[in-house]
């Protein structure tokens, strides 16, 4: 069946929407509990506009908290997984949002074994 | 001779500015249209940002005005003249009164939300507006939606008839942002397991301590924010109403389906504020406030000696900021009679 559709010549675009009702919440409940601080950000930027990582990569924590605070987790792994922990978002947040734990609490609801280097810097 | 002062409309700045007269020693008549006085104060449940009750608030202003003040309840003013030194003001129902001076107190009214008709206001059920949030707490009934359910969702639309020109109204109505995050929190304290909304394009926590009840939204409520302003809503077949919105700090269309929908609607100049300055040939400006004669160091004068003016019929202002305006009022009419 699958073959069969490809050979029509056409494929199907998925639409760019935030289905917000149809998204998973879940990861970002746990993350909020594990780091209360994430319900303070403001998307101000700051983060994104110092980090090192954000220099070289498409990389922004603001986006990511926005697409926690959504449900868009899907590709988010990829995204944290840019992160290189250096902490220089975490001295100019203006909210005092705990940004380094934040991270690694995302990247942990996520899916642990993906990111070893984390579980090492959390002492697994 | 005691000097006569008119004060027109009897809302929160008009008996402020009665009471601070009577108080300077000059013989104040307040007219007021409606059959009670307090404005639109009479039907506000809660204020910001430290929730004090409408009520309270209003016995406490209407405390301050004594036994010399005459209350002229159920008259419209219909005409208003400058005759030589004095003014004579009358009434549609024949009340007529001289006046050494006179004080415009004449408010706002709120936007009409059925004019954003894309926002579904007397279209859906479930969509009302942040005037009816306030009756449905001062009504202390269980919070329900119109169809008799716990809303499991709520958002609010920010910026109804403000800064929008499609509208005709480019102004910020300034109280609204603060007043969201007020209500999103009453009624989280209400409905602890409800998620909230604020569907805003910029939040404007201007005033003292309005910071902080935002940050008390985001940490304490975990009400959440999104940037970006509503395109439409439509009703899906259970009654929910279902918000079309660009989350523009992701640059992405979001759907989001929510059980009430509040629509912060906007302050706009009172009809009678627009008929007064025709009546004196007072310039209006684009946007219907009435313009003091500066508008940083003579706020509460016109280009009329003798006519001033207080509170929202000069643009947008929380209570507070209406009250003080009112007391800097008849200190402004005080200088004018006394020289």
């Amino acid at each position: 069946m699958e073959k069969k559709a490809k050979n029509f010549g056409y494929t199907v675009t998925r639409d760019r929407q935030i289905d917000f009702d149809a998204n998973n919440h879940d990861i970002c409940k746990i993350v909020a509990k594990a780091e209360p601080t994430l319900n303070l950000c403001i998307s101000c930027g700051s983060c994104a506009a110092t980090c090192s990582a954000g220099q070289f990569t498409d990389f922004s924590l603001r986006q990511v908290i926005l697409l926690l605070r959504r449900g868009e987790t899907k590709d988010l792994d990829k995204e944290v997984s840019k992160c290189m922990l250096c902490g220089k978002c975490q001295l100019v947040c203006p909210r005092n949002v705990s940004t380094r734990n934040l991270i690694i609490q995302i990247s942990r609801a996520l899916c642990d074994n993906r990111m070893p280097g984390l579980q090492i810097v959390n002492g697994k | 001779m005691e000097k006569h002062v008119v004060v027109i409309g009897a809302g929160p700045a008009g008996l402020e500015t009665s009471a601070s007269l009577a108080k300077l020693g000059f013989h104040v008549t307040v007219v007021e249209k409606e059959e009670v006085t307090g404005g639109h104060l009479k039907k506000w449940h809660a204020l910001f940002p430290n929730l004090l009750s409408g009520k309270d608030a209003l016995e406490s202003i209407t405390k301050g005005l004594d036994s010399t003040i005459k209350i002229q309840t159920a008259t419209r003013v219909t005409g208003l003249e400058a005759v030589n030194d004095y003014f004579t003001i009358s009434g549609h129902n024949g009340w007529q009164e001289k006046a050494d001076a006179v004080v415009l107190t004449t408010g706002f009214q709120l936007f009409d939300s059925h004019r954003k008709e894309e926002y579904g206001y007397g279209i859906y059920e479930n969509v009302i507006t942040s005037a009816d949030l306030e009756e449905l707490f001062a009504s202390e009934k269980e919070f329900l939606n119109r169809h008799g359910n716990k809303p499991e969702r709520i958002g609010f639309v920010h910026c109804v008839g403000s800064r929008d020109e499609k509208v005709n109204n480019l102004h910020c109505s300034k109280v609204c942002c603060i007043t969201a995050v007020k209500q999103a929190i009453e009624v989280k304290q209400l409905l602890p397991d409800a998620e909230v909304f604020c569907f805003y394009m910029d939040l404007r926590m201007f005033g003292r301590h309005y910071e902080e009840l935002y940050k008390e939204a985001q940490e304490k409520y975990n009400i959440q924010f999104i940037r970006g302003r509503l395109s439409e809503s439509t009703e899906d077949k259970e009654g929910n109403i279902v918000v079309k919105v660009e989350d523009t700090l992701l640059g992405k269309p979001l759907r989001i389906k929510v059980g009430l929908l509040v629509l912060m609607a906007g302050m706009e100049p009172a009809a009678g504020t627009k008929a007064l300055t025709n009546m004196l040939g007072l310039k209006n400006v684009s946007d219907g406030f009435i313009q003091p004669l500066d508008e940083v160091l003579r706020t509460n004068n016109t280009e009329i000696p003798g006519v001033f003016v207080a509170g929202t019929c000069t643009g947008p202002k929380s209570v507070s900021d209406t009250l003080a305006d009112a007391r800097s009022a008849a200190l402004a009419v005080a200088d004018y009679l006394k020289s």
